[in-house]
């Protein structure tokens, strides 16, 4: 039976909350979180989504995602570097066997992967909990085997989910989700295991994707868009303590009419002083160390103050 | 609940691609090209002469921009017809003028249907290349290769008699392939194609029947794609081909020459309010000094040449 509410956090006003100061005494932490994707040209059909509206093969959408990979990574990553931003990669793990030169190329920047699934074209509908599972695992085991490091955060493949996708990523010993967006600040999240784990502000409004292919917005005014969400966390981050994430894709933000807009926020935003350009999993685990605790104790107490 | 057991197995999970069209290369690995005088950035302007049937039968999908409305679609029609006898003749007046050189992709059965259009490419002799055989006669996953053989040899046959051009250069109707397309038109004498967008530089396709080269063709910077279905304004069109030259000319700097491919529409530039957009973004790249202008069989040669193929 489907549930009313997904019973992953509790309700949290974000007045009357413990003041976040991030380190350096930063007011918003920003992280960048460039999904590197795979997509299948002939994967199996799910019966529950199409990976692509047409028979086989999709040329359109297969080639522009392999543009990303062949053309605008490199692209972004001099970006990246031009502004000292260090990549949390949101990665199809199968991708360490079909682009190894990518993996390495971030693996010497220092750029964080975590886990966005094997392929963008398996999506977790109808999976049982051991196929879940098992594909979870092969993902956290394929970013551990390529780069050295367990991943410490989950977007699940093209943000397909089942009702215990959080719970399992929990239980291979992750740290946090990217697939809620209820929030500006990290939020606690209940897992089954009852561990400590957090929900990260991933911004689907700063995702490119979803401003290009779903907004059909203009490139400048996505560079706007940024700018001004940037200007609005930054003000409230002195009171509250921010964060401020830009989900991108190679081949949406790297096309080369994009690449301006991109650029000077990115610019824009480095330029700041109070802010503290980090990465998803050190933005987790400062929150983890110093606020988890407070937090969870502000929920209790709000869910009492009208009760 | 769960899947069967094929959903988590990855049959095709190894280095490079999943299949055999191409091979795995990233551009920023790849030796520099320079192009004729040493300009930077080759610009390719692809001119669609496009005819959508009025009986279109929307099989196996209604082509973009095509007829929507029941029959007859007399307001569709007549829209994507005033690009031929109209719009057309404003891109030609702005293109001359910077003397930038267009490379016509042409629907057979508009050559069929309009001697005197094909009269006057034929005259300005710039190159011609077959899109298809018109917008709804479509290739698709799944097609009879037969059926799909005949569709290729009608439009091919029947351009190169009318242009008197060997033909060389392809575009699918709405970009869409069969599993067999590329060894069809390999077959056909067809050298280089543009429905594949995954790169900004030419590359090496194969078929079972020889390689095509893959000609960079932006989908995402089309006319139609920004203005029609993005519904981004006039002056962001202009902004954007200005934006994208200008980061390109910048990245010819470190990595050897590039280039502007734009796949325009008379039916959709060529209209009185966006013609002068066009020209602005002509004005712009031509006064750099830094474009050279070629046809995409002309770009094609200077970069094979430098690769030592062909």
């Amino acid at each position: 039976m489907m549930r009313e509410d997904p019973n992953l956090y509790d309700y949290w006003a974000y007045q009357d909350r413990p003041k976040i100061e991030w380190p350096g005494g930063a007011k918003l932490a920003f992280w960048v979180a460039p999904n590197i994707e795979f997509y299948e040209l002939d994967p199996p059909q799910n019966p529950h989504r199409k990976p692509w509206p047409y028979a086989t093969p999709s040329v359109g959408g297969y080639s522009i995602r392999d543009y990303g990979n062949r053309v605008g990574h490199a692209r972004q990553m001099a970006l990246l570097d031009k502004y000292g931003i260090r990549g949390s990669i949101s990665l199809s793990t199968a991708l360490c066997d079909h682009h190894p030169e990518i993996i390495e190329q971030c693996k010497d920047r220092n750029w964080e992967f975590f886990s966005h699934g094997v392929y963008n074209t398996r999506y977790t509908y109808g999976l049982s909990e051991e196929q879940e599972r098992e594909m979870i695992q092969d993902s956290v085991d394929t970013i551990l085997k390529h780069t050295g490091h367990k991943p410490a955060g989950y977007l699940a493949p093209a943000l397909s989910h089942s009702e215990i996708t959080v719970d399992l990523f929990a239980e291979a010993g992750g740290l946090y989700t990217c697939d809620l967006f209820h929030d500006d600040q990290p939020t606690p999240v209940h897992v089954r295991s009852g561990q400590r784990f957090v929900s990260l502000p991933y911004s689907l409004e700063m995702n490119d994707t979803i401003a290009y292919v779903v907004n059909k917005i203009e490139p400048r005014r996505y560079g706007q868009i940024i700018k001004d969400n940037f200007d609005r966390l930054y003000a409230e981050g002195a009171e509250s303590g921010t964060v401020m994430c830009i989900p991108t894709h190679n081949y949406q933000v790297s096309c080369p009419h994009r690449m301006r807009a991109f650029e000077e926020a990115l610019e824009y935003i480095t330029g700041h002083s109070d802010v503290w350009v980090s990465t998803g999993r050190d933005i987790a685990d400062y929150y983890l160390n110093n606020y988890y605790d407070q937090a969870v104790q502000s929920i209790a107490e709000q869910a009492r103050r009208y009760a | 609940m769960s899947l069967d057991k094929e959903f988590l197995e990855y049959k095709n999970r190894r280095y490079g691609m999943d299949h055999e069209r191409y091979s795995w290369s990233m551009l920023s690995d790849r030796p520099a090209i320079s192009w004729p005088d040493d300009k930077k950035i080759a610009v390719w302007i692809n001119v669609c002469l496009q005819f959508f049937p009025l009986n279109q039968s929307g099989k196996p999908f209604k082509v973009p921009y095509g007829m929507t409305m029941p029959y007859p679609d007399l307001r569709h029609y007549s829209l994507r017809d005033y690009g031929n006898r109209v719009g057309l003749f404003r891109i030609l007046k702005a293109l001359d003028r910077y003397q930038i050189k267009p490379t016509f992709a042409v629907n057979t059965r508009l050559a069929e249907r309009n001697p005197y259009l094909m009269g006057l490419l034929k005259e300005r002799g710039d190159e011609i290349t077959c899109h298809g055989y018109h917008m709804d006669a479509l290739h698709y996953g799944g097609q009879d290769v037969k059926e799909e053989n005949e569709l290729i040899d009608r439009a091919l046959n029947s351009l190169r008699d009318l242009s008197g051009q060997e033909i060389h250069g392809w575009l699918s109707p709405a970009r869409s392939e069969s599993e067999n397309t590329p060894e069809l038109l390999a077959a056909h004498g067809i050298r280089y194609f543009s429905d594949w967008v995954n790169d900004d530089m030419p590359y090496t396709f194969s078929t079972e029947n020889g390689p095509l080269t893959a000609m960079p063709l932006s989908n995402e910077l089309e006319d139609a794609f920004i203005l029609q279905s993005n519904l981004h304004s006039e002056q962001s069109y202009a902004d954007q081909v200005c934006d994208a030259f200008d980061f390109l000319r910048a990245e010819a700097k470190n990595h050897g020459g590039r280039m502007l491919a734009l796949n325009i529409h008379p039916w959709m530039l060529g209209q009185p309010h966006r013609i002068g957009k066009l020209e602005q973004v002509l004005e712009y790249i031509t006064s750099t000094n830094d474009v050279w202008s070629g046809s995409a069989s002309e770009i094609r040669q200077a970069f094979h040449t430098q690769n030592g193929v062909d």
